[in-house]
């Protein structure tokens, strides 16, 4: 008889469990901020209404009534999307450039590219305001939409080149022997050959666009002020309203939690892609 | 028209010349092989004169027109790549017809020339399949499909077979054969192979650490290798070379001569060794001797079957007139 190996009893039930447990600390946070959200902010602080109490729609009414929900929401949505593109019109070519054209300096840009995330936000917030300001930019989308464009590239350019680098050069090559322009060859090959990989890179900045809150909070006042920045108006001077901050917090976070359980397939498969060749 | 001249041209990598000053006129209609071992540049200097590489000095020139600064998508040529290098996101369809949707052809044009070209290949019956639902040989048809629909000044073949099983190889050697026949155009076709070489070229280019050793028909290489190394290389299985006092009975400092021009005795001869392996194909049989004192082992192409026996004592005598004759540099004498 031949040997063959067994799975051990951990990888058949230690793993899962493992997993599960993993799962659910990861999930608690969001929800019990789903359950606050539904508690009166009275009864959001009392200790015998933790898990039984009168659910309520009261917060998320008062957010949309009196707070102005949806005028936070559709900035949140105007910046996260022009952001993303911006930074995919920006990332693809530069990413293009470097995979399939590298210099000798093509090592050296994409460490410096990424060393620009390492710089703390809040050593350039005095210059970044004081810039914005007297340019006049200061609580416009524009700002707020090239802001997150620029904290965003870094990151979406090394996934880009990652990706890139994954399609042969022989194919890059054809389409310049059969005659097509540099454009040509991102939109006929390069596009559609790492669409997996464009799209979770899209995803993840669209994403990172959509929870940033240092810049937001501090460029913006009520113009281009996000959902960051109504979840920071709620942390109310008057002290902290569990049942309302939760409320505000689970309809910022609630948009993007679909489009991520939605699309994870895509995600999952764009960030472990070129793991295994 | 495609007449390909370089002018001059030598080929860096950073310290490293790959590609000493080089000249060399591959003319219209003009089926030329790049033949050498791996590394010897023979890609590099396909790849330059495709556009793909940049030239470190020196002139590219198609049909008399400076082409060194033209990128590779202006220069009017086609390329097949060892990979095959299809789009495998489009059809076989999409695919051939690429080039021409790039040139702004009318579709209907388009459609024309794709299935004319399809005809020709054999590939009718998969026009909407992908490239990953083909098998290795259909693949590199429709990378040839791509390249002729433009019909490009000039083909440029990177190691097109390699990546194919060896029956394939042969059909599909005629088939470009064939295709180099009817179209009459350029074509350059880089192999390490020298039975691609002998069988398909007009003109074989022998290359060795980026220097061209020998320029010739097949034949001519064949009968009148210019040094040891080009007769090393071209024929198979491989040149016998002696040196030393048997040598030097010829005047030279090294002979070759090759396994089908020595006459094989089982009883008398002008060398004597020992059989080794014998193989056995059945219209031939290639004997490896040893213990002849002149050489490590000696090859000899026998026609039909012969029956000897590993250890069997052997003589070996080189056809006088077929004897190649070297000198100390290695260069014909």
């Amino acid at each position: 008889m031949a040997i063959v190996a067994k799975p051990s009893r951990f990888s058949k039930y230690g793993r899962p469990t493992v997993a599960w447990v993993v799962g659910l600390l990861f999930f608690f946070p969001i929800f019990w901020m789903v359950l606050t959200s539904f508690k009166t902010d009275a009864d959001a602080v009392k200790p015998e209404h933790l898990i039984w109490f009168t659910p309520t729609l009261e917060n998320y009414l008062n957010m949309t009534e009196n707070y102005d929900y949806w005028r936070f929401a559709k900035n949140s949505v105007i910046t996260a999307v022009f952001a993303t593109a911006f930074t995919l019109v920006v990332g693809i070519p530069c990413a293009y450039a470097m995979a399939f054209n590298p210099s000798k300096a093509t090592k050296d840009v994409l460490m410096w590219m990424l060393s620009t995330k390492m710089l703390p936000a809040a050593a350039v917030l005095y210059p970044m305001t004081f810039l914005t300001k007297s340019a006049g930019l200061f609580d416009t989308h524009f700002l707020i939409i090239l802001v997150l464009s620029l904290i965003n590239l870094p990151i979406a350019i090394w996934m880009l080149f990652t990706y890139f680098k994954e399609i042969p050069k022989d194919i890059i090559e054809a389409g310049q022997m059969d005659g097509v322009s540099t454009m040509g060859e991102i939109k006929e090959i390069l596009i559609p050959l790492a669409w997996g990989g464009i799209a979770a890179t899209a995803l993840l900045v669209f994403i990172f666009c959509w929870n940033e809150a240092y810049w937001t909070v501090r460029l913006t006042t009520t113009d281009a002020a996000t959902l960051s920045k109504l979840i920071e108006g709620n942390r109310a001077p008057e002290g902290l309203f569990f049942g309302r901050l939760s409320a505000v917090s689970a309809a910022a976070v609630g948009p993007i939690v679909v489009l991520g359980w939605f699309c994870q397939k895509q995600l999952v498969q764009g960030l472990t892609f070129g793991a295994v060749k | 028209m495609g007449r390909i001249q370089l002018k001059n041209v030598t080929k860096s990598f950073g310290e490293t010349q790959v590609i000493p000053p080089l000249d060399l006129t591959i003319e219209d209609g003009e089926f030329a092989v790049f033949v050498g071992p791996s590394g010897c540049g023979k890609s590099t200097l396909l790849r330059m004169i495709a556009g793909l590489e940049d030239l470190t000095s020196g002139n590219i020139e198609i049909d008399g027109d400076v082409a060194t600064e033209v990128p590779p998508s202006q220069r009017g040529l086609a390329m097949v790549f060892q990979s095959y290098a299809l789009y495998p996101h489009m059809t076989v369809r999409k695919n051939i017809g690429f080039p021409l949707r790039m040139a702004k052809m009318e579709q209907a044009e388009i459609d024309q020339r794709v299935e004319t070209a399809a005809k020709s290949l054999n590939l009718m019956d998969y026009l909407e399949r992908k490239p990953a639902d083909l098998s290795g040989g259909q693949r590199q048809r429709v990378a040839i499909g791509r390249a002729i629909v433009r019909e490009p000044a000039a083909f440029l073949f990177d190691e097109p077979l390699s990546n194919l099983d060896a029956a394939l190889r042969v059909g599909m050697r005629l088939e470009i054969g064939e295709l180099h026949e009817r179209l009459k155009t350029t074509m350059i076709y880089v192999t390490h192979d020298q039975v691609e070489a002998m069988t398909m070229a007009n003109k074989i280019v022998v290359l060795r650490a980026g220097v061209i050793e020998q320029v010739g028909s097949p034949l001519e290489l064949y009968h009148k290798p210019q040094n040891e190394f080009v007769a090393g290389f071209i024929g198979s299985p491989k040149m016998n070379f002696v040196k030393g006092p048997e040598a030097e009975k010829y005047g030279a400092a090294t002979i070759g001569i090759r396994p089908e021009h020595t006459d094989v005795s089982m009883t008398e001869g002008a060398w004597k060794g020992r059989v080794g392996v014998a193989e056995h194909l059945g219209s031939d049989t290639f004997i490896h001797v040893h213990d002849t004192g002149l050489a490590d082992m000696l090859t000899v192409r026998v026609t039909g079957d012969i029956s000897v026996k590993h250890g069997d004592t052997i003589y070996l005598t080189p056809q006088a007139d077929q004897i190649h004759k070297f000198d100390t540099q290695g260069l014909r004498l």
